[in-house]
């Protein structure tokens, strides 16, 4: 029997988020399953393609009740996209649904020429992405996905944050004419405060400030929050917290306006400090001209740690008392 | 045979017109369009469905070039098929040309952007179970260098076309047995290609690659029923242009003036000789 996972927030966290009256719902992942098989119970056209990951991608009830719109092409990732873009093209609604890790590295090139070069609108849906995988270590991290993605024309790239952002992403990139790629972790996630619709390209604001702001993207976003109300109640701090669901398109207005407000900016992601949100956010910020006092939270550079996603997140500070930290670090330099 | 006659005149005429756009383009893989515009040539004239009429249509057959670099034969197939008018061939390769050294859905007819070898398979193999799902009456046709069957994810989208069965998919390889370093058979040997295919599961036949009555015979009808098509199609590389053929160096060389001369002049040759034989 395993032992059971340990929580992604400190007992103090935990009462914070209470406070604000916010309630744990599921993973991401389940969330993700649901919104698809509803898709599929009211278009025949939308189709499933799996790399042997219809378990991990709990698609199990989808393969039951709708056996011919999921398509099983085994441990072979590189098939798995350009098949998914070979569905896409004969007009088929396609989900190409495979662990982030193998997903973003092993079929990268078909991303590139089959999926985006090509214009194939497939949705690429990276599970049990960034370390979700815990213990089971590196091969098993995407911790390079927005990077390498970013760096290729015609993928939008989107972390939802909650089941909201979730259910919002998988509608809306069904619909998509281009190609978009989703990044889900399975671990059950608090519902953030609401903060209007959900459109790509736009960030959601959570908690208005203008003292200092957290940019954060997926799964990362609660620890920001938390973070945001601490240091109001321990600093006086007013942090401003926006969740950017979509690293491309990105929120451009509201990225600089919170550079243009704020003393300090600190960016938050479940990614390498190279190449994400992190580096997005500080080119446009520089190429504004604006000198801020600025951070980048995520996994830095060197072999990550062993542990579950929890202890990784603690390790790095991704979470409420290690962000809050990074704040006021920067903010008393 | 008046058909043959006809193939093997347009055959020569692509020929000429596939070494003009690479003369004037400065850059071709002179060889490889050469080995497999015989291929295309049935290809576009004789087996698939798809015209500019219809090339929107659902029920139109797919072909994706998967060795995009031969993509001058394509052009050159394209338009004779009036995907395009001719005159924008001028522009291959050229600053701001749609017409770029591998094919893209830029250019009419172009069914998907290749030019990395190993996609085309996969890509097929999706469209063909597409096609499955459907009930959809079209074939779906891809063209594979024996070279390009060292990437690992031909291998794949093999195994997944047998497994489901999908006879509405073809895979030509064009056999020239040379790439851009030498012998297939000396860089990685990729045969016995027939004992290879058919223990994935699909359905072989090799045929002479330049020889219409072979080609027309082995694509016309899928191979057998529940089974994917593979038609291997034994070729010359740099095929027609004496000094060319069987010549690896010739897999991009791009003709000077005098070999361009030559090599016009000996298909000119080759034209005239068979015009002058009453049909």
């Amino acid at each position: 029997m395993s032992a059971p996972a340990p929580s992604m927030h400190s007992a103090a966290a935990k009462t914070r988020a209470e406070k604000l009256g916010l309630r744990l719902e599921r993973a991401n992942l389940d969330e993700f399953a649901d919104t698809l098989l509803a898709l599929a119970r009211t278009d025949a056209n939308v189709v499933a393609v799996t790399s042997d990951s219809r378990g991990s991608g709990k698609l199990g009830p989808f393969g039951q009740q709708h056996p011919k719109q999921i398509v099983e092409m085994g441990i072979a990732e590189q098939n798995l996209v350009g098949v998914a873009a070979g569905l896409a093209s004969a007009g088929k609604i396609v989900f190409a649904v495979s662990p982030a890790c193998f997903l973003t590295a092993r079929a990268l090139e078909q991303i590139k020429n089959d999926v985006a070069y090509s214009d194939n609108p497939v949705v690429l849906v990276g599970i049990s992405a960034g370390v979700s995988y815990g213990a089971l270590g590196s091969t098993h991290h995407s911790l390079h996905d927005f990077a390498v993605l970013r760096a290729i024309h015609n993928v939008a790239i989107v972390a939802p944050a909650d089941n909201f952002e979730t259910r919002e992403a998988v509608r809306l990139a069904a619909v998509a004419e281009t190609p978009v790629y989703l990044r889900f972790g399975k671990a059950p996630l608090y519902r953030l405060p609401s903060a209007g619709t959900f459109e790509l390209g736009r960030a959601r604001l959570l908690r208005p400030g203008s003292d200092a702001a957290f940019v954060a993207t997926g799964e990362t976003v609660i620890h920001a929050l938390l973070a945001a109300d601490f240091l109001k109640e321990r600093n006086g701090i007013e942090c401003r917290v926006l969740s950017v669901p979509s690293i491309r398109p990105l929120d451009t207005g509201a990225v600089l306006d919170a550079a243009r407000t704020c003393r300090a900016l600190v960016t938050v992601e479940e990614h390498s400090v190279h190449g994400g949100l992190g580096e997005a956010c500080a080119a446009l910020i520089a190429e504004a001209g604006l000198a801020r006092r600025f951070g980048i939270a995520g996994l830095p550079d060197e072999d990550t740690v062993t542990g579950s996603q929890a202890e990784i997140f603690r390790h790095y500070g991704l979470t409420m008392e290690g962000l809050a930290e990074k704040m006021t670090g920067l903010m008393s330099r | 045979m008046r058909e043959e006659r006809e193939l093997i005149l347009k055959s020569l005429r692509y020929r000429k017109e596939l070494l003009r756009v690479i003369k004037n383009a400065g850059a071709g893989h002179t060889g490889g369009d050469l080995s497999c515009i015989d291929i295309l040539n049935v290809l576009y004239n004789r087996i698939l469905r798809v015209s500019p009429k219809t090339f929107s249509d659902p029920n139109r057959d797919r072909y994706v070039q998967s060795k995009g670099h031969c993509v001058e034969a394509l052009y050159v197939v394209l338009a004779d098929r009036g995907f395009f008018p001719a005159e924008e061939l001028e522009t291959v390769c050229r600053h701001g040309s749609a017409f770029v050294g591998h094919p893209t859905r830029k250019v009419p007819g172009v069914e998907q952007n290749t030019g990395a070898l190993g996609h085309g398979l996969p890509l097929c193999t999706g469209m063909a179970i597409a096609g499955k799902l459907d009930g959809a009456p079209y074939r779906v046709f891809t063209l594979l260098g024996d070279g390009e069957l060292a990437e690992g994810s031909n291998w794949e989208a093999a195994m997944a076309a047998a497994h489901y069965g999908l006879d509405n998919l073809t895979a030509i390889v064009d056999c020239n047995t040379l790439q851009i370093s030498g012998h297939t058979a000396d860089v990685m040997n990729s045969e016995p290609l027939e004992a290879k295919w058919a223990s994935f599961g699909w359905a072989v036949r090799r045929v002479p690659g330049h020889d219409f009555g072979a080609l027309i015979g082995a694509l016309e009808h899928p191979l057998e029923k529940g089974k994917p098509s593979v038609v291997v199609a034994n070729t010359t590389k740099g095929k027609g242009i004496s000094f060319m053929e069987n010549v690896a160096k010739w897999h991009h060389g791009v003709p000077n003036d005098d070999e361009y001369a030559r090599a016009i002049a000996e298909l000119d040759a080759a034209i005239s000789a068979l015009e002058g034989v009453p049909a």
